[in-house]
C-alpha cells in the first residue's frame, strides 16, 4: 500500500476554506502542548493576547497602526508574487521609502507651502520605494538576475544607508538619541483616535485599488499569464521586460509608501525603529492572503494582533514577547503544508 | 606585524561560525533546495548548544545538541518543501520567524530560577584556544594554529566538503540533483531522498555554525544572538559560487571588514563611515551575482547557481 498525491482536476475551493481553519487549531494545539511544556498556563496567555490586540478599541487601534505597513507592503508584494517575481525586499524598499519621505520632511518645511510637505514627502517616498525596487526588477528583465538573492541583498545595503543617514550627515546635533531631529509638526500625519493616523484610510483603499487592478484589468490580466506561463505571455505579445519593470515599480512605491507612513504617522523622524522586519513580515501576510489584496487586509490585521499580543504578554504575564513569533511560526508550518491539498488530493494505492 | 598576525588570527577566529553555516548551505542548495531559514536554525543552535552546556557542563554533549536540534529544525523544512511542495522562500522565512523566536523564547525560560528563568547573562562552560606545539610559533601564520578544536576542524571540513562534492559518486550525485532533477532520476538517483538528506545536514552544519557563538566566539547566551549572521551566510553562498572550497574567501572577507572597522576606528579613521563598510559585502554580492551571470551570458557556460535552485520536484506518478 502506498500513498500518493495525484493532481486535482480543477482548483479545491473548498480546502481553500478548510486548510486555514484546521491550520489555525492545529496551531493553537502545538502552541498549548509548547506553554504546558515550559510550564506556562495556555488559556492565560492566549487570553492576554487575544484581549490586548482586539477586545478593546484602545487596543485595537493600537493592532491597526501597526497592520498599516503590513497591509501596504503586503499588497506590493502581492503585485509581485502574482508575476511570481519573487520580491523579498519589501524591508529595503519600505527602509528607502523611510528615507525619502524623512528627507523631504526635514528639509522641505522651510522652502515649501506647509500644505504641500506631506503631499510632497508621500510622493517622495513612493519614488524612493520605487527606485529601490527598479534596480532588480531591471537586473531581473534585462540580465535575468535571480530576483530573490538580489532583493534580499539590497534590504542590508538599505538598512546600512539609513544608518549612515541617522548616524552622519541627519543625525541630530548634539544629541545622543540614536536618530535625526523629530520632524517638523507641519509634517505629521493627521491623527484619528489615539494613536491611530489616516494612513489606515489610505491602506485599506489602495488594497481595494489593486485588487481591482489584478482582478479586473487587462494590466492585472496579463501579470497573471506572466507569472503562470512566460512563453503563453510571449506568444500573445506581452512586452514581458516592461512589465516586470512596471509591477516592481507599483510593488516597490506600495512598500516605500509603508515606510512614508512609519515616518510620518508613527516615528515623526528616521530611526531605526523602521527597521522592524515588517518587509518580511508582509510576505507572510501576502502569501497567507493567497495572493488576495482585499484578504491581506484581514491577515495583517490578525498578524498586527499577534505582535500586539505578543508585547502585552510580557507586560503581564513577564514571557518574551518572541511568543507571538512562535505562535505565528506554528500557523505558517501547517498552512504552508497544507497549501498542498488545494492543487492535490491524497490517493491511496493498494497493491 | 604583531597586529597583523593578531588579526588573520580574529578574522578566523570570527569567520569560523560563517564557514560552518556556508558550507552547510552550500551542500542544501546544490540540492536544489534554497533555505532561507538560516537565521532561525543558527539562533536555535546558539541556544541549544548554550543551554545544554549550561546544564550539563559538557561540551560534547552541547556540539550533539545543536547537530540534533539542527537536524530536527531543517527536517520542517525538508518536510514542507520537499514532500508538500511548499513554496521554499515562504517557509524558509517562517522557519527563520519560528526558530529566532523559539530561540529568544526559550533564552528566557530555560535559565535557573535565581536568574529569574532567563539564560542570559550565566557563565558555562566553552571552548578553549589550544595552541598547537612550535606550529603557533611561526611568525605571522602562527595564531593560525592557536584556535579552538572547532575552528580547527573547519580547517578539514573545507577541503573535506569540496573534495566530497566534486570528486566522489555521491557528490556527483548531489550535483546532479540540484541542476537537473528529471535527469538525475531517470538515471536511478533517488531525488526525494538525497534532497532530504542534504537539507538535513546542511541544517545541522549550520545549526554548529550558531553553536560556536555560544561556545566559544562570544561565550554566553543574550538576545538575538546571531544578529543576522544567517542573512550574511546566504550572501556568503553567492561569493563562493556554491564551491565549499571558496567559502573561506567570502567568510575572511566578511570576517577582515570587520576586524578593518575595528582597526580604523582604534585608529581614529573616520572619513569612512562604519555603515559603509557593513554595506559593502551585501553590494558586492549583489555585483558578484550580475558578473556571474554576465560572465554565462558571454561565455555560454553554466556555473553559479544550481539550475533547479527553488524550483520543487513532483514526482510523475503514472
Amino acid at each position: 500500500m502506498r500513498v500518493i498525491f495525484e493532481k486535482r482536476k480543477s482548483f479545491s475551493k473548498r480546502s481553500l476554506v478548510i486548510v486555514p481553519i484546521v491550520s489555525f487549531l492545529i496551531s493553537l494545539l502545538l502552541g498549548t502542548f509548547l506553554l504546558l511544556i515550559l510550564g506556562v498556563d495556555p488559556i492565560e496567555t492566549y487570553g492576554v493576547m487575544f484581549s490586548g490586540a482586539f477586545a478593546s478599541w484602545i487596543d485595537f487601534s493600537d493592532t491597526l497602526v501597526k497592520s498599516i505597513p503590513l497591509i501596504l507592503a503586503g499588497t506590493g508584494i502581492i503585485v509581485a508574487f502574482k508575476m511570481k517575481f519573487w520580491n523579498i525586499g519589501a524591508e529595503g524598499q519600505l527602509i528607502f521609502g523611510g528615507i525619502f519621505a524623512s528627507g523631504a520632511a526635514l528639509f522641505l518645511p522651510s522652502v515649501i507651502p506647509h500644505m504641500m510637505v506631506i503631499p510632497v514627502a508621500i510622493l517622495m517616498g513612493m519614488i524612493g520605494g520605487a527606485f529601490w525596487a527598479f534596480i532588480p526588477a531591471v537586473l531581473k528583465a534585462y540580465l535575468k538576475v535571480d530576483e530573490t538573492l538580489t532583493t534580499l541583498m539590497l534590504n542590508y545595503v538599505a538598512i546600512y544607508f539609513a544608518s549612515y543617514l541617522y548616524f552622519g550627515p541627519w543625525k541630530e546635533e548634539g544629541s545622543g538619541y540614536r536618530g535625526t531631529r523629530e520632524f517638523d509638526e507641519s509634517t505629521w500625519l493627521p491623527i484619528l483616535d489615539g494613536n491611530l493616523h489616516v494612513g489606515i484610510i489610505f491602506a485599506i483603499l489602495i488594497a481595494f485599488v489593486i485588487w481591482f487592478l489584478l482582478a479586473k484589468t487587462k494590466w492585472g490580466f496579463e501579470l497573471n499569464i506572466l507569472g503562470e506561463n512566460p512563453n503563453n505571455a510571449r506568444y500573445i505579445g506581452i512586452n514581458i521586460k516592461r512589465k516586470i519593470i512596471s509591477a516592481m515599480v507599483i510593488s516597490g512605491s506600495l512598500s516605500g509608501l509603508a515606510g512614508t507612513f512609519q515616518v510620518l504617522g508613527v516615528m515623526h523622524r528616521l530611526e531605526d525603529g523602521l527597521v522592524m522586519n515588517y518587509g518580511y513580515t508582509a510576505i507572510i501576510v501576502a502569501w497567507m492572503a493567497q495572493l488576495n489584496a482585499i484578504a491581506a487586509i484581514f491577515v495583517a490585521i490578525l498578524l498586527a494582533g499577534l505582535i500586539v499580543g505578543g508585547e502585552l504578554v510580557q507586560m503581564f504575564i513577564g514571557l518574551p514577547a518572541s511568543v507571538s513569533d512562535v505562535l505565528q511560526g506554528l500557523i505558517l508550518f501547517p498552512l504552508l503544508a497544507g497549501a498542498l491539498f488545494t492543487e492535490y488530493k491524497l490517493k491511496i494505492i493498494r497493491k | 606585524m604583531d597586529t597583523l598576525t593578531l588579526t588573520i588570527g580574529a578574522i578566523l577566529f570570527s569567520a569560523t561560525s560563517l564557514i560552518y553555516a556556508t558550507i552547510g548551505e552550500i551542500l542544501t542548495e546544490r540540492s536544489g533546495i534554497l533555505n532561507l531559514g538560516l537565521e532561525g536554525l543558527m539562533m536555535m543552535g546558539a541556544l541549544s548548544g548554550f543551554a545544554v552546556c549550561y546544564h550539563t557542563g559538557s561540551l560534547f554533549l552541547s556540539v550533539l545538541a545543536a547537530l540534533i536540534v539542527g537536524a530536527m529544525v531543517a527536517s520542517i523544512h525538508a518536510f514542507l518543501t520537499i514532500t508538500m511542495k511548499a513554496s521554499q522562500v515562504v517557509s524558509g522565512l517562517s522557519l527563520t520567524i519560528f526558530g529566532v523566536g523559539l530561540a529568544n523564547f526559550l533564552g528566557a525560560r530555560l535559565g535557573p530560577e535565581s536568574n529569574s528563568f532567563q539564560l542570559t547573562g550565566l557563565e558555562a562552560a566553552r571552548f578553549l584556544q589550544i595552541p598547537i606545539p612550535f606550529l603557533h610559533e611561526i611568525p605571522i601564520i602562527g595564531p593560525v594554529f592557536h584556535q579552538d578544536l572547532l575552528t580547527y576542524f573547519v580547517y578539514f571540513l573545507i577541503p573535506l566538503s569540496w573534495f566530497f562534492v566534486y570528486k566522489t559518486k555521491y557528490g556527483l550525485e548531489l550535483q546532479a540533483v540540484g541542476e537537473n532533477p528529471r535527469t538525475a532520476e531517470a538515471m536511478g538517483i533517488n531525488v526525494i531522498r538525497t534532497r532530504y538528506i542534504y537539507t538535513i545536514v546542511g541544517g545541522m552544519l549550520v545549526s554548529l555554525g550558531g553553536a560556536h557563538l555560544t561556545l566559544s566566539y562570544m561565550s554566553g547566551w543574550n538576545e538575538n544572538k546571531t544578529d543576522g549572521r544567517g542573512w550574511i551566510v546566504i550572501a556568503l553562498v553567492i561569493f563562493a559560487m556554491w564551491d565549499p572550497k571558496k567559502a573561506i574567501l567570502g567568510a575572511l572577507l566578511f570576517g577582515g571588514i570587520s576586524a578593518l572597522q575595528l582597526s580604523l576606528q582604534a585608529g581614529g579613521v573616520t572619513f569612512i563611515p562604519a555603515s559603509f563598510l557593513d554595506m559593502m559585502p551585501y553590494l558586492a554580492t549583489v555585483m558578484v551575482l550580475v558578473c556571474l551571470t554576465l560572465w554565462e551570458i558571454i561565455s555560454k557556460r553554466k556555473f553559479g547557481a544550481p539550475a533547479s535552485l527553488g524550483v520543487n520536484f513532483m514526482r510523475e506518478e503514472k
